[in-house]
């Protein structure tokens, strides 16, 4: 029995047919048992930074990272942390004996074109892991295309509670510290040195960073003593910051906290500094600036601003542990400066990455989660951290940091004035800043 | 009270910066018939002007300093400025220190060039093209500018600090009988606020009393009779261009203090400036500067936590950020050629 050829026939079948063509490759590919299983003599990596925008400095020193990460991994150069790290699998072969390739994308610290280049190198490019970023939003975006497309998604520089609270993901890992981690680092500190009966007025930027760098902050300092005043949201496009910063003085507080970051920083820092702020006394005391989290690179574009201003970093090349020290030579020697942060944890995750697939024997996805789940390592810079399988968060000491008061270069913008240990910045993944969500289930794609 | 007073002084600084952007822009709207939307990144080049003129005055002779290490424990290289070396360390020292007022000296030549170059080079070729034309070129420009200034000096804002002698504030508040630390106000910003008056009171009388500016307004005015006069009316606009991409360019000197330099800065202020021009009126040179300050003191009113919050409550968040923009709407509802603006400009 012969069917007939109809009309409607032909387009249902063109329907299913054209759906099934549309479809990204990452949902489809039926012989590989993973996302981007890679099949010769390299694996590919992504490195997802901003290379425009205003954060595009940062990025710049990602990558450098990164690329020295990849040096190191095939046996090039000195081998950096790879001998110091606490695990000794990575032998400079590459990762499980497939050199390692990477390709690049740039964020532009937008989400939707960090999804955009993000997915670029994934369904075209063909990586197995995306790193890199220099901000929570973008950081969230990604690592949520990770999760469906089933890759790893080592985040980069993200600080925003959320990241590894309600929109953490099985396929995401951070190894930065968060909002919740400085603002208790910070606040015994700033106790010690300014006292119990202060009040704070906050500047925040209005996006789930700043929400959330502002909420840890004041709950930390309320509870030592301190009063907020108030809490002024901050759009994050704002460049000039006098409206916001004038009307302080007036409002009985005595403390300014800048929960803002980069651009926004430097800005708000600088007009709080023109207003005087510093040398003015309110309520019988001297009248303090606090900037939560410091990054040296933007440290440095607010100048001599900065001098005697308390925050938090998650790395300092000043540190003299065996670790940084040997990624600081590397990186030196390479680049002629010193690294930041970013670039600290960006070559830290690219180890810990390539470190997880050889332990799990494979690239897949869930293999290489499994590895890091619970993992605990040393000797990459911040002393025993651990991977904490319940949110993917890595728990290590926090260095609160000040401005320093003589510089002897360019790069000596900060001194460190604790190591807060690791114990003092623990919280249970259950904590009310970091509530709903859930990792769900590892996704391998294929 | 001193809540208001405040935030009209702030407003007064932001607006001279919205005043001479969109002066600049209105003049060379009324010469040229161009809309240029490259003007704030000649704002941007101008603030690039103080960062090039402490690099150079910051070059310096590298000396081995055997006691003191570098971060890697190498011998520290020493940098000392020639600027030093060769004046001594108290004149070497002042003249670093007040780099940004020397600049405005640096940045004239240089922001009349520029000006020559952009207007010979590219934009006289869209004189007869339509607006839309002229507005995508003169974007597409902004955006290279910007992305030169960006390979060159990076995406970091860099800190250009006013003269030791006005870095600070004074009390306004006490100056007029209020309570201790009610209006505090930068130094700076009123030399900023000064320096703008004086350059828009410049502008306006080079205009009115001088035969080139008569000149000029009588083309602006009518360019077909003018040149029908036997007078070279487009080299003479050619030379406003000049003008007004200088008035731009000390602008962005001038604000450098106030906001560190960065390359996006142009396009910050860009949107906002045209909103200025359009409110004041296309082509008018008194309603940019009205509506530049006027603009300037609402939006610092907007960003008022009481303010916020009553137009929070009525369903309007974040009015700090579109006040300027409803108020435009507002103003060209009820007056469409714009505060002072004339008939029959941008009306074709």
């Amino acid at each position: 029995m012969s069917k007939q050829l109809t009309r409607r026939g032909v387009l249902k079948s063109g329907a299913v047919v054209g759906a099934g063509l549309a479809m990204p490759t990452i949902f489809t590919s039926p012989a590989a048992a993973y996302t981007n299983e890679p099949k010769g003599g390299t694996v590919t990596l992504g490195f997802n930074v901003p290379q425009s925008g205003p954060y595009a400095d940062e990025g710049a020193d990602e990558l450098r990272a990164f690329k020295l990460a990849v040096e190191h991994l095939n046996g090039g150069g000195d081998g950096g942390m790879m001998k110091t790290f606490s695990s000794k699998e990575l032998k400079g072969n590459g990762i499980l004996g497939k050199k390692v390739k990477y390709v690049t994308g740039d964020t532009q610290t937008k989400s939707d074109a960090a999804r955009a280049s993000a997915k670029s190198m994934i369904e075209k490019d063909g990586a197995v892991m995306i790193s890199g970023g220099s901000s929570s939003g973008v950081a969230i975006a990604v690592q949520g295309l990770c999760q469906e497309a089933g890759v790893i998604f080592m985040a980069g520089l993200t600080h925003s509670n959320d990241t590894t609270g309600k929109d953490k993901k099985a396929n995401g890992f951070r190894h930065f510290f968060n909002a919740q981690m400085s603002a208790a680092a910070l606040a015994p500190v700033l106790e010690k040195k300014y006292g119990k009966d202060r009040k704070a007025y906050h500047l925040t930027a209005d996006y789930t960073w700043g929400w959330s760098q502002q909420a840890s902050i004041a709950a930390a300092t309320e509870a030592k003593g301190w009063k907020t005043v108030n809490n002024v949201l901050t759009p994050l496009a704002t460049t000039d910051f006098s409206s916001y910063v004038a009307p302080v003085l007036n409002s009985g507080a005595d403390i300014l906290v800048l929960n803002h970051y980069g651009g926004n920083m430097i800005n708000s820092l600088t007009s709080a500094v023109q207003f005087g702020l510093r040398g003015k006394q309110v309520n019988g005391k001297d009248f303090e600036i606090v900037v939560p989290l410091y990054s040296r690179l933007m440290a440095r574009g607010a100048g001599k601003n900065v001098k005697g201003i308390f925050g938090s970093t998650n790395w300092h090349w000043s540190l003299s542990d065996a670790g940084s020290k040997a990624f600081v030579k590397s990186f030196g020697e390479k680049y002629g400066f010193p690294p930041s942060q970013a670039a600290h944890t960006c070559y830290v995750q690219t180890l810990l990455y390539a470190d997880a697939c050889e332990r799990a024997k494979t690239f897949n996805p869930c293999g290489v989660a499994e590895a890091l789940e619970g993992f605990k390592f040393d000797g990459l810079g911040n002393g025993p951290t651990e991977y904490r399988k319940e949110d993917h968060q890595c728990f290590k000491d926090v260095l609160v940091v000040k401005g320093k008061e003589n510089p002897t270069s360019q790069f000596d913008v900060l001194e460190v004035v604790e190591v807060t240990p690791r114990a003092q910045v623990e919280y249970k993944p259950d904590h009310t800043m970091f509530k709903g969500g859930s990792l769900g289930k590892c996704n391998p794609g294929a | 009270m001193d809540a208001i007073l405040l935030q009209i002084l702030n407003g007064l600084d932001k607006g001279s910066a919205y005043a001479l952007i969109a002066l600049g822009l209105t003049l060379i709207f009324g010469t040229l018939g161009v809309v240029n939307f490259a003007h704030g990144a000649l704002f941007m080049i101008g603030a690039f002007c103080v960062v090039t003129l402490q690099r150079i005055l910051n070059i310096s002779t590298v000396t081995i300093d055997p006691t003191k290490t570098d971060f890697l424990g190498n011998p520290l290289k020493v940098k000392t400025p020639y600027i030093i070396e060769w004046f001594g360390e108290g004149a070497g020292m002042a003249i670093i220190n007040w780099s940004v007022p020397l600049a405005i000296l640096f940045a004239i030549p240089i922001m009349l060039l520029v000006g020559y170059v952009m207007e010979r080079g590219l934009i006289k070729h869209f004189y007869k093209r339509p607006h839309a034309d002229q507005i995508l070129v003169t974007f597409g420009l902004a955006i290279v500018l910007q992305e030169i200034i960006k390979a060159f000096y990076g995406a970091n804002p860099i800190p250009t600090p006013a003269p030791e002698v006005f870095r600070g504030s004074f009390d306004f508040g006490v100056l007029i009988g209020m309570a201790e630390n009610a209006v505090i106000y930068p130094y700076w910003r009123l030399v900023y606020f000064a320096f703008s008056a004086l350059v828009i009171a410049g502008v306006f009388a080079f205009l009115q009393f001088t035969t080139f500016g008569m000149v000029v307004r009588a083309g602006m005015a009518d360019r077909e009779t003018v040149g029908l006069l036997g007078i070279n009316i487009d080299k003479r606009f050619t030379i406003m261009f000049g003008i007004a991409a200088c008035v731009a360019g000390l602008a962005g000197v001038m604000y450098s203090p106030i906001n560190s330099p960065n390359y996006h800065m142009g396009m910050d202020f860009l949107v906002l400036s045209f909103v200025v021009v359009v409110v004041g009126g296309m082509g008018s040179l008194p309603g940019a500067v009205l509506a530049g300050f006027t603009l300037g003191i609402l939006e610092s009113f907007a960003s008022m936590n009481q303010v916020k919050g009553f137009f929070e409550a009525i369903y309007l968040p974040s009015i700090d950020q579109i006040i300027i923009y409803l108020v435009a709407i507002v103003i060209l509802l009820v007056r469409p050629r714009g505060l002072m603006g004339r008939a029959g400009v941008m009306e074709d």
